[in-house]
């Protein structure tokens, strides 16, 4: 059974703070879930489906259905780390489209940035249960270095330089410059990424995302809810997922679980990626995007990096505008998840929305796409495909 | 070789199956598909096959891809495509950090970490 045109976006927030200091993560969720509520023009009652990662305190779903006041009659707390809330509007669509609920709510908050933050840097990197982990740890893995070390052989195999990773956060800053919330509005050059510290060779500072507190929640809802809802209508056209890991040893760090999570949602939207008016990108490094877009159909594999340069990721200069909030890269990277503002920065673009010094006109047709976990040893990728109608 | 797999059967107290091997490195078959795998677990992730062996390396690979990490001392970590097949996390040692580069040939050396002998490869040319 398709997704295509079973539910809609009716309701996106993303939290203003990026520095939640005397905030607990409960109260997080609840103002999220409050936001998105406003948003929508629904209250807690009209919730019937619950949806939350492992960024949400307690057992799955239940502990924060009790803090919340929900009764869902259908829960879902699938994590695929930082695309988990991609992958949920997927989800929540199937049991819309299935009449499982008709109005579900996605959660994300978490303070990595002045909180205990369980979603942090190495959540599974030490624990003695997770069975590669007396494979790993030894050899110092960090989150950059894993990210370091795909950037390294994509250079090897594709020629891709530091120059053409600087232009992604070269294209995030120009955006994020536009963006009150975003931790860093300054522009920045190729210069100036390259001149940052190096943090794990190729990856400088300027190539990593930003650490912030905060998150968003969405509400997705059922065709007839959203008719008669007073918000433009964002139609689920198409979502697609894939667990990418290290096979065993014959391992490739050249592409992501995109190749597998693309194909599938553009063919239920059908549509294709010349089609596509403005994309989301999980931006945890530099390398993330250019690698996504490659593995999305953007462009050949091997050529993002010339895909990437000069500018044409930036809104009303590029041919593919991207990440228009300044994304993780300059605005926002709650608990350490990057899924949930991937979506909301989609549907501002679709509900013309976002910043207009930043809207792409006409943006009927977005896409949002995730990648959760480490791009170089295991990830979950998560894509979107959304229509105004 | 062959060890018996209940005696290095990987489980959460079990240190890595490195400990006794002697300086040689280990990785597993599988005896029904043929083919070697990593990181070892004890059923092939090709064909969910138990019916796995221990065999021994010859200790040389090259650099599938590396990073250094630049945060206090710098350090190499790498995944090593093995001259047996997979590719394995590891470090790369005896060698300035600024000299390792991609398809350089390495050869393992075990590193003592915390009590335990740990696989790690050095360049098998003098640099
Ligand atoms: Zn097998």
């Amino acid at each position: 059974m398709s997704i295509n045109g079973k539910a809609y976006i009716a309701g996106a927030f993303e939290h203003p703070t990026r520095k939640a200091t005397g905030k607990t993560i409960p109260q997080l969720h609840a103002e999220m879930a409050a936001g998105a509520l406003a948003d929508a023009g629904l209250t807690s009652r009209d919730i019937d489906g619950f949806f939350c990662a492992s960024d949400a305190p307690g057992m799955g779903g239940l502990n924060m259905a009790e803090y919340l006041g929900l009764r869902p009659r259908y829960v879902d707390n699938t994590d695929t780390g930082g695309s988990s809330y991609i992958l949920a509007v997927g989800h929540a669509a199937q049991a819309i489209a299935a009449g499982k609920c008709s109005v579900a709510l996605i959660t994300l908050a978490g303070m990595p940035r002045t909180g205990p933050g369980p979603a942090g840097e190495g959540a599974f990197f030490n624990d003695p249960i997770v069975p590669e982990v007396p494979y790993e740890l030894p050899f110092r893995h960090t989150i950059a270095n894993l990210y370091g070390m795909c950037a390294m052989r994509h250079m090897y195999e594709f020629g891709t330089t530091s120059e053409q990773l600087a232009w992604v956060k070269v294209a995030a800053s120009h955006h994020a410059q536009h963006n009150p919330h975003a931790m860093l509005r300054d522009v920045v050059t190729v210069e100036d990424v390259l001149n940052s510290p190096m943090v794990a060779d190729p990856l400088h500072r300027l190539d990593c995302c930003v650490i912030s507190d905060g998150g968003g929640a969405l509400i997705v809802v059922s065709p007839e809810v959203a008719r008669t809802l007073n918000r433009p209508l964002i139609k689920v056209r198409g979502a697609g997922e894939a667990i990418k890991h290290l096979n065993g040893g014959r391992s490739d760090l050249t592409f992501s679980g995109g190749v597998w999570s693309g194909p599938a949602a553009f063919s239920e939207a059908g549509v294709k990626p010349s089609d596509i008016k403005y994309a989301s990108i999980y931006d945890s490094f530099t390398i993330t995007v250019l690698m996504t877009l490659e593995d999305l159909g953007f462009c050949e594999k091997g050529q993002g990096g010339r895909f990437v340069a000069d500018g044409n990721l930036i809104s009303g200069i590029g041919k593919l505008p991207f990440n228009t909030d300044g994304g993780g890269l300059c605005s926002n990277h709650p608990a350490n998840r990057g899924g949930m503002t991937k979506v909301i920065e989609a549907v501002r673009q679709l509900r013309g929305e976002a910043h207009p010094k930043v809207q792409v006109a006409n943006c009927d047709l977005a896409l949002a796409h995730g990648t959760g976990g480490y791009l170089g040893s295991r990830h979950g990728s998560a894509t979107l495909i959304l229509e105004r109608v | 070789m062959t060890l018996n797999k209940s005696d290095t059967a990987p489980d959460r107290d079990s240190a890595p199956q490195w400990r006794s091997t002697n300086g040689k490195l280990l990785i597993q078959k599988c005896e029904e598909c043929g083919d070697a795998f990593y990181y070892p677990r004890v059923v092939c992730p090709f064909c969910l096959s138990s019916n796995v062996q221990w065999v021994e390396c010859s200790g040389n690979g090259r650099i599938y891809s590396y990073s250094v990490t630049r945060r206090g001392d710098p350090y190499a970590i790498a995944f090593v495509t093995l001259d047996e097949g997979p590719k394995m996390m590891t470090n790369i040692v005896d060698c300035p950090v600024d000299k390792i580069a991609i398809d350089q040939q390495v050869s393992v050396v075990f590193r003592d970490l915390e009590g335990v002998p740990t696989p790690m490869f050095r360049p098998s040319a003098a640099l």
